[in-house]
């Protein structure tokens, strides 16, 4: 945990030195704040002796008012100030670690592999990125306010009471480890329960957003009064806990009174007896004893003062509680190595296109018994069509991942171009690998931003020739603003079969020795499909391109189909070959050809 | 259909307060009386306190001019008021320890009894919300981003809870306070009240100014956070395509521009609300030293006090001391509570902001219902006679009351008649035009045609999810108007495009369908849907737990699942609107036989991707822009050679 917490204060960088100072100008308020209350004992004490108006500047038992008036006007300025600073540079040094932890936690995520990537979900990812950094910063910005002050007021004004009260500081001796005792009991008490309540809140939340988005089931099933029945019940049960909660809570507030005010007693009433014992009365003021009464009223404002850090020091506790849970989550991303990293002295260059296989053996993870794909072994000729089919889950995405290193084989070795995919640079390996997903992603922007991905640089006309060989150039030239046409989040204003032809366009645009293409013609109609491949084939005869597919109309023609079948290869041979030799390619063609076939 | 955006953050419709505060004393008036009163004891007890501390310390200087003890005997001690009052330090004290005893008690009753009302409104609220949720139109869904109405539960009721429990009853206080301390201060001297009110006016224009400032900064934090986060999401999301096409560096240079946007409103927002607080209470220590100084001027230079009891307090030199402290203190105090308050602005502007989002869906108009026929189970006789029955059989009839009191009963069959029917989703788009369909009972009606053509429009025009514009759907003869919208639902099983599934577990899940199933029969549903194999094979079997709307399952298991769900329905009529989309061909055939035996004998709707899925219908309905553009069987269609010919031979793309 503790690494954790160096890893994300790592993140300070160049606002180091704001946080560095705003403890001081912090420690400059508390000091004035605690200081003032005994000037002004002193000042008020001095006003009342006031004889006349040349006694505003003459006094025989200290500074003159007007001096004191100056003292504690210049002492409220330097408050002023040191607030103002203080404040401004809590800010910038909190909203700036803020800022770079995302920074970097954005950076972190885009190292990750994709072996990375699938140990946390998406969801888990994006608060660890929005409501976790903002908890650190909030507790962050607290620490470098409070967390010197509050400790350094408490001090500060026990000190004073000392200086001023004499033995009435014991007072305070007393009673705050009473109090500070009664406070942590009451924050344990309550954040137990409050721990255990927000889990039941985030849970009740999630129903109701199960609610939402599956309110077409709840009303076709007429399940309307259900879901209330539910949904109240949770609520009721929540209601009671933060109740429960809240009953512990409330209970702070009479510590605080009960404290505050028992020593206004006492130091009234001791007060009282050591006036009356130790100093006379010089016909208007009593003086010339261990207290006066502007000391003792100053006292009232210190212990005041003393009980209000402790319970600011109970709040910062609960705060940094609190935000711990956050900085856990943050620390787990920040702290996670990337599992696939640049070698050393990298091939910086693919030559050609072809793969090899050799006797791969692959699990998701180290730990899981079952390998996900197992003797994996076949060999790609540069410029060859590959095609790739079997069912769900048999391991197909899984054997073109390892083209590109998006996961590390466990056992065997995959060349590309006659090299260990792990020689090259990651970067020249996958702009020469290009992959074209099975969920596909555009990005909001316009099409042109999102071809772009593909090549930086990439010309007009470039762009236009790869929608026309991905069959997209329709989709553009249908836009009345073409390339620049806009896409929204998630290209959620583009159809299914339309995202997928610019996302092969997309890829085209990379100019890769091998085109690998998971499945990402399953909205296309069978003759766009097939004009596609075309365009594939004619237009770029020297890149490798692998298929998987769904349908069997989209790979026939291949050179060689690899048929999966339970993480293996069941069979490797052309179409014509398959269908005579192989149970599974002649059962998916009998079922498709139903389909597709009989005229 | 674009997203309606919901109210901007940061305003509030006007009334909000009013309507919030009248709900809250309808239900808690007790609870709330008695917190005012304790409240008011409180902020009494507090002001009370400080005179009576202040009359300690002139009972002492009483007692140091007349030399006597001040613990013993009474002796004559005039206050700040004027008034003079036999007493000593020790009953000082006493009533000093009383008016603390009853302070103390007088703010944990308000300050508990207000988290209790708190926490019990919210959950009415909360329950209120949800309920009226439940019963608004599909339409609501539609038009509101659904982000946006899940940030009501959280953000918005969190802002609501801030503003009960912490801002008004600072807002009372805030006001108690500065009645008594003004009439206090009235009562001792105009002129350093005078001195107060100048401070006071000068504090409200800082939290005007500044608070305003800083609320405009928060709205810009607040939009550029939604930008951040969307790109966070959006990348998070395209994560995979950003490594594959090496993106890594291009990206998060984008991020961080936007992020330094962010940055630096954020940071003017905060710097604002830092500064407040020093800013507030400095001024609150000038006051304090003016004051003391127009004091002193007064009671010096010997100028004529004013003050509302007429008793000049200042230019007495007995009690000239007290009265300062006294002052001294009522002005911090002062300060103090106004510096408290000024906290909690920005809250209550959040507050009312996020109550008048939630009263917005509460006064939006529920789902309207005027059908008077029901759905009953029905039992039949050997003779053919039926008769109603509480239990469920697989038999159903339609119930309704004629004017004259006697019930008629009618068989349902399952005859689905759209008559010329026209439908918009905004009143003026005819989505679907001139639609007419006779589906005869146990007939199977195919739905064909783009995204967009307007299929799943039309089988949620037959269970009412919205309403038609023109024309007439009639469900056995009886307009579906008049059918009670629950009982028409319970009728038609559906299996939806989106297989959306509940925290629960797996049987949970099925028995959705049908909340008095048996397991058996669940399981019996599970294994004519295909799906009890991977159940089986599942950690906990039945028992499973599915999160978060099912996540640890695979697309097509989900949909083998709801596939079962609706099989436990045992609904007369189906629906199934894409229903095995995500499963690959191979299981298809398997899930196939189980969907042939749930259509057995039931008016079956179906809309499909696949071609195959829907061959064997009794009738093919070809959609396009909401017009039915071909319509027969598979043979009579294909031997037109239109668009289901060239759909059938790949010609055509569905997209």
């Amino acid at each position: 945990m503790i690494e954790k917490i160096k890893l994300i204060l790592k993140s300070v960088r160049e606002y180091k030195k704001y946080a560095i100072i705003t403890p001081i100008f912090m420690v400059g308020e508390a000091a004035m704040e605690c200081a003032m209350p005994f000037i002004m004992g002193m000042f008020v004490d001095e006003i009342k002796i006031l004889s006349g108006p040349e006694s505003f500047f003459h006094t025989e038992t200290g500074i003159p008012v007007f001096y004191l008036a100056l003292i504690l006007l210049g002492m409220a300025i330097i408050s002023l100030l040191c607030g103002i600073w203080g404040g401004k540079f809590a800010s910038i040094a909190s909203v700036g670690l803020a800022s770079n932890l995302r920074s970097d936690l954005y950076k972190k995520l885009a190292s990750f592999s994709f072996e990375n990537i699938d140990k946390f979900s998406a969801s888990s990812l994006v608060t660890r990125m929005t409501t976790d950094i903002n908890n650190v910063q909030n507790a962050f910005q607290m620490m470098i306010r409070i967390v010197i002050r509050a400790p350094l007021m408490l001090i500060f004004s026990a000190v004073m009471t000392f200086v001023g009260g004499g033995l009435m500081g014991f007072i305070f001796v007393a009673l705050v480890p009473i109090v500070a005792f009664g406070l942590f009991l009451i924050i344990r008490h309550a954040m137990k329960v409050f721990t255990r309540v927000f889990k039941k809140y985030d849970a009740l939340n999630e129903s109701v957003q199960e609610n939402v988005t599956g309110i077409r089931v709840v009303k076709a099933y007429v399940r309307e009064d259900f879901e209330k029945d539910k949904f109240s019940s949770a609520s009721d049960n929540i209601s009671k806990e933060f109740i429960l909660g809240e009953k512990i809570v409330a209970l702070n507030n009479p510590l605080m009174n009960t404290a505050i005010h028992l020593s206004n007693i006492l130091i009234i009433g001791l007060g009282t007896w050591i006036i009356a014992s130790t100093a006379h009365f010089d016909g208007k003021d009593w003086v010339g004893g261990q207290l006066s009464l502007g000391q003792m009223s100053a006292l009232i404002t210190y212990g005041i003062q003393i009980l209000m850090s402790l319970m600011m020091i109970s709040m910062i506790m609960v705060m940094l509680a609190l935000s711990i849970e956050s900085m856990k989550r943050i620390g787990e991303v920040l702290q996670e190595e990337p599992t696939i990293k640049n070698p050393e002295n990298p091939i910086m260059e693919v030559k050609s296109g072809s793969v090899d296989f050799n006797h791969v053996n692959f699990k998701y993870k180290s730990e899981a018994e079952k390998y996900a794909l197992s003797d994996i072994d076949f060999h790609i000729k540069s410029g060859q069509f590959i095609g790739v089919l079997g069912s769900t889950g048999s391991g197909k995405t899984s054997v073109v991942n390892l083209i590109s290193r998006l996961y590390d084989v466990t056992e065997g070795e995959v060349l590309v171009d006659g090299h260990n995919v792990k020689e090259y640079d990651l970067k020249t390996l996958r702009d020469n690998v290009s992959v074209v997903l099975q969920k596909n992603v555009l990005f909001s922007g316009t099409i042109e931003s999102n071809l772009k991905w593909g090549n930086e640089h990439a010309t007009e006309e470039e762009m236009m020739k790869a929608c026309k060989i991905a069959q997209a150039l329709e989709i553009v030239k249908a836009k009345e603003e073409g390339l620049k046409s806009k896409v929204e989040q998630g290209g959620s204003n583009l159809s299914g079969g339309q995202k997928q032809r610019l996302c092969i366009a997309r890829a085209i645009l990379k100019n890769p020795k091998i085109m690998i293409l998971d499945d990402s013609t399953s909205a296309v109609d069978t003759k766009t499909d097939r004009l596609i491949r075309k365009g594939l084939k004619e237009d770029l005869p020297e890149m490798t391109k692998i298929v998987i597919a769904q349908r069997i109309s989209s790979i026939e023609d291949a050179d060689q189909i690899i048929v999966m079948d339970n993480g293996m290869i069941n069979a490797i041979g052309t179409h014509e070959e398959l269908l005579k030799s192989n149970e599974i390619y002649r059962e998916v063609y009998q079922t498709q050809n139903r389909v597709g076939g009989d005229k | 259909m674009p997203p309606v955006r919901m109210r901007e953050r940061g305003r509030a419709k006007k009334g909000t307060m009013k309507r919030i505060l009248k709900q809250l004393f309808k239900l808690y008036p007790w609870q709330l009386i008695l917190s005012l009163i304790c409240l008011i004891f409180n902020v009494f007890g507090n002001i009370s306190s400080s005179v009576f501390v202040s009359l300690a310390t002139a009972a002492l200087t009483e007692a140091g001019s007349k030399n006597v003890n001040p613990f013993i005997g009474t002796y004559p001690v005039t206050s700040t008021f004027g008034f003079t009052l036999y007493t000593n330090v020790t009953y000082l004290i006493i009533i000093l320890g009383c008016i603390y005893i009853v302070g103390i008690f007088a703010s944990w009753t308000w300050n508990r009894t207000m988290a209790i009302v708190t926490h019990k409104f919210l959950n009415e609220f909360r329950k209120k919300m949800f309920a009226h949720m439940e019963e608004l139109p599909i339409k609501y869904f539609d038009t509101h981003a659904h982000g946006a109405i899940m940030s009501l539960y959280t953000n918005d009721i969190d802002t609501i809870r801030q503003f009960i429990s912490q801002s008004l009853p600072n807002l009372i206080q805030t006001g108690l306070v500065s009645i008594f301390v003004f009439t206090i201060m009235m009562i001792t001297s105009v002129w350093m009240t005078l001195v107060v009110v100048v401070g006071f006016i000068i504090m409200l224009a800082v939290v005007k100014g500044l608070g305003g400032k800083s609320s405009k900064f928060f709205i810009k934090q607040q939009i550029a956070l939604g930008q951040v986060e969307g790109n966070i999401e959006e990348s998070i999301k395209g994560l995979k395509v950003i490594k594959v096409f090496t993106h890594e560096e291009k990206s998060a240079e984008e991020f961080d521009k936007i992020n330094d946007e962010l940055k630096s409103y954020a940071t003017t927002a905060n710097i604002h609300g830092n500064i407040m607080m020093p800013v507030m209470g400095n001024i609150g220590n000038f006051l304090y030293i003016l004051c003391a100084l127009m004091g002193a001027f007064i009671y010096v230079f010997k100028w004529k006090n004013l003050s509302a009891s007429g008793y000049d307090v200042i230019s007495n030199p007995g009690q000239f001391a007290g009265m300062i402290a006294l002052f001294l203190m009522m002005s911090r105090m002062f300060a103090n509570n106004v510096n408290q308050f000024s906290q909690q602005v920005i809250f209550i502007v959040m507050g009312m902001a996020g109550a008048s989002r939630c009263l917005d869906l509460i006064d939006e108009q529920k789902e309207t219902d005027d059908g008077y026929v029901y759905l009953c189970n029905v039992k039949y006789h050997k003779d053919g006679t039926f008769e109603e029955t509480s239990e469920h059989t697989h038999d159903y009839a339609w119930k309704y009351r004629h004017k004259d009191g006697t019930l008629e009963y009618r068989p349902l069959q399952g005859d689905i008649v759209l008559d010329q029917v026209d439908f918009s989703y905004d009143g003026n788009k005819l989505v679907l035009e001139d639609v007419s369909i006779y589906a005869h009972p146990g007939q199977k009606i195919a739905f064909v045609g783009a995204t967009g053509a307007g299929k799943t429009t039309i089988t949620n025009l037959i269970n009412r999810f919205y309403d038609i514009a023109d024309g007439k759907i009639r469900y056995d003869g009886i307009n579906i108007n008049k059918i009670k919208k629950a009982d028409l639902r319970k009728s038609l099983g559906m299996v939806l495009q989106d297989t959306n599934l509940f925290t629960g577990t797996v049987m949970e899940n099925i028995r959705y369908g049908r909340l008095e199933a048996t397991d058996e029969e669940c399981i019996k549903a599970a294994k004519i849907a295909n799906a009890h194999d991977f159940i089986i094979r599942l950690p906990e079997g039945y028992n499973t737990m599915l999160n978060g709307d099912g996540s640890n399952l695979s697309q097509g298991q989900r949909q083998l699942l709801s596939i079962a769900r609706a099989a436990v329905a045992d609904a007369p009529v189906m629906i199934l609107d894409e229903a095995t989309s995500s499963i690959d061909t191979r299981t298809e055939r398997l899930v196939q036989k189980g969907t042939d035996q749930l259509m057995e004998g039931r008016t079956v709707f179906v809309i499909a991707h696949r071609l195959s899925t829907v061959q064997n219908s009794d009738a093919i309905m070809v959609l396009d822009h909401g017009h039915i553009i071909e319509r027969g069987t598979h043979d009579d269609l294909i031997a037109q050679k239109g668009v289901y010919y060239n759909l059938y031979t790949g010609a055509f793309e569905l997209e």
